[in-house]
């Protein structure tokens, strides 16, 4: 049985017509009963969810206040800290690794009275776009079990979509909380950047990083993201922006709402099916009253190279905490060599090949030389793309662009090069790059031998995430494309 | 200035002299795998060089607000709780244990 939306099932806890226990016992069993196949979560703790669920229900019993996510299981992806709860990021050199404090949003989502039920799979330190780097094996798309759920939240994104619960959180550092939830079928929101506490997130790239909600609906992932947004003593680069109360924002129409559309950008490489849907929601909000606006982003044909330079740089310099020494894995291989060859055979054997490969581009675009070349030129075409971004917003109050270039692609499709897996995500890494706010809201499907879900991605100004979900909201009524469920 | 970037240049030693900075002891079939796909990135990477970005400032970071707080003192993370994920550690005297690090 899948299970209902975050908000029937906080309503229904509150209201004493559904225990938190039983909510959970559903969830668990829907987990036990795909997971096998899916393979989207790297842990399920079935006694500690049942525990925090039994003591909801007593203090339901007692008449004491219940949050905003009373009840609801809540799966994390495996890079977010929980207290006691191995977390891994899906690599070798975290496998054994039980952190000793919990993540902001995670504190957060449990205050609120969330049921975590688990962590999800994800690509290695989330660097992947197809869950085929994580160390324990790919998660799997529910639409099509020989495809890929997307990444590098991927596990996150099927396990909403196959109904196990109603809500996950991802990290998005180029596109990982938009693309799965686009590939799988379901909503998926990048918040500004500093907008969610990024403390307990294992980093991989510090100004691209942000955490965020996957959700069924645009209701369900507004109600999450009031949960976890907001100022953190502890990251300095939260910001004090003042939380708007999202869900009010929602149920209204998009009558005058400028939706700005890059048509120089979106042209070679994407599928025709994509296209289709791309261009039938369009069709759809503009005959629900918005007006449709050619804008142009020149800059943005450079987000990938500007991206991955940026990014690897990021990375190379954060996973140098992994070195065997204070937690993780430590090579067995000899202390001959002393402290460096320790390190060394430590990070060959921890980390699996994108994250070296990553490792490696970001220590060559940072080393003498090359510095000027990549890293800081890279940064300044950043500064460009960004600008691209302030003018565009002048004229419109949101961008569209397909979330993905392709449908759901089969696992080991891509595997073999790595810029062809990095081209993939052309239309996600500006947001990042730029800070803003992006959404991905399912919006049709690729039909053929497989039934392919395909995302609209929309962008917004900077902590404007109400407009991204007062639009995705009204597209849902709109249309049925989230009622639609996998076949599994 | 930039210099001019060759890529057909990224040799074998070059990798192998990243992967000595990046710490990492790769294999000789990582070494060269990594040789040819990392060529391939940085030659499509290149195409940043062509944009003009002369007196254009770099983006590190794209804060609007809140890098500063008040430097007040807060509870540290417990000792034990430090050391308890560390693959060799001297509980007792509460320290990470290292192999030998001056030769």
């Amino acid at each position: 049985m899948r299970i209902p939306s975050a908000r029937a099932i906080r309503d229904d806890v509150a209201s004493g017509r559904a225990s938190a226990v039983d909510v959970c016992r559903a969830a668990l069993s829907r987990i036990d009963a795909v997971n096998p196949s899916l393979n989207a979560f790297n842990l399920v703790d079935h006694d500690r969810a049942l525990a925090a669920a039994a003591a909801l229900d007593r203090r339901r019993a007692a008449g004491e206040p219940l949050g905003p996510l009373a009840g609801v299981p809540v799966a994390l992806k495996d890079n977010l800290c929980v207290r006691h709860m191995r977390t891994t990021a899906s690599s070798r050199i975290l496998e054994r690794y039980v952190p000793p404090y919990d993540a902001t949003a995670v504190a957060r989502l449990e205050a609120a009275g969330a049921i975590v039920v688990g962590k999800t799979n994800c690509d290695e330190f989330a660097m992947g776009s197809s869950n085929e780097n994580s160390a324990f094996g790919p998660a799997r798309n529910p639409w099509a079990s020989d495809r890929t759920p997307g990444g590098s939240s991927g596990g996150s994104a099927a396990a909403v979509a196959a109904g196990c619960v109603p809500l996950a959180l991802g990290s998005d550092t180029g596109g990982s909380i938009r693309q799965p939830a686009a590939f799988c079928g379901v909503v998926g929101l990048k918040p500004t950047y500093g907008r969610v506490s990024r403390y307990g997130l294992l980093a991989f790239a510090s100004s691209l990083d942000q955490i965020g909600p996957i959700a069924r609906t645009a209701a369900d992932a507004a109600l999450a993201l009031a949960v976890i947004a907001g100022a953190d003593p502890a990251d300095a680069t939260s910001s004090r922006e003042p939380v708007p109360d999202f869900a009010a924002a929602l149920g209204g129409g998009v009558t005058g709402v400028r939706v700005g559309i890059p048509r120089a950008f979106v042209t070679d490489g994407v599928d025709e099916g994509v296209r289709r849907a791309f261009e039938g929601a369009l069709e759809t909000l503009r005959a629900a009253g918005a007006a449709l606006v050619d804008i142009d982003l020149p800059h943005a044909k450079y987000a990938i190279p500007v991206y991955y330079l940026v990014a690897t740089a990021e990375a190379s310099s954060n996973l140098a905490r992994y070195d065997g020494v204070r937690y993780g894995h430590r090579s067995a291989r000899g202390a001959d060599g002393g402290v460096r060859a320790m390190y060394s055979r430590t990070r060959d054997e921890g980390f699996g090949p994108e994250v070296k490969r990553r490792i490696m581009l970001g220590t060559y675009v940072l080393s003498a030389g090359y510095y000027d070349a990549f890293y800081l030129k890279a940064q300044q075409v950043r500064t460009l793309l960004r600008t691209d971004y302030q003018q565009a917003f002048e004229q419109v109050d949101v961008v569209a662009m397909p979330t993905s270039p392709i449908p759901p692609f089969r696992l080991g499709e891509k595997t073999a090069d790595p810029l062809q897996m990095y081209l993939a995500d052309v239309f996600t890494v500006s947001a990042n790059l730029a800070g803003l706010p992006a959404i991905s809201i399912p919006c049709g499907f690729v039909e053929g031998s497989d039934r392919l879900p395909v995302g609209l991605q929309l962008t917004g100004r900077l902590f404007d995430e109400s407009t991204l979900l007062r639009i995705a909201d009204a597209y849902e009524r709109m249309t049925d494309w989230q009622t639609h469920t996998p076949p599994a | 200035m930039v210099p001019s970037v060759d890529m057909a240049t990224l040799s074998t030693a070059d990798v192998e002299r990243i992967a000595a900075l990046a710490h990492l002891e790769l294999t000789g079939e990582e070494t060269a795998l990594f040789t040819r796909q990392l060529a391939d990135i940085l030659a499509y990477a290149e195409q940043v060089q062509t944009v003009d970005t002369s007196g254009v400032p770099a983006t590190a970071h794209v804060l609007t607000d809140g890098i500063e707080r008040d430097d007040d003192p807060r509870d540290p993370l417990p000792r034990d709780e430090a050391l308890a994920s560390a693959p060799d550690a001297a509980r007792e005297a509460g320290l990470f244990r290292v192999p030998r690090v001056i030769g």
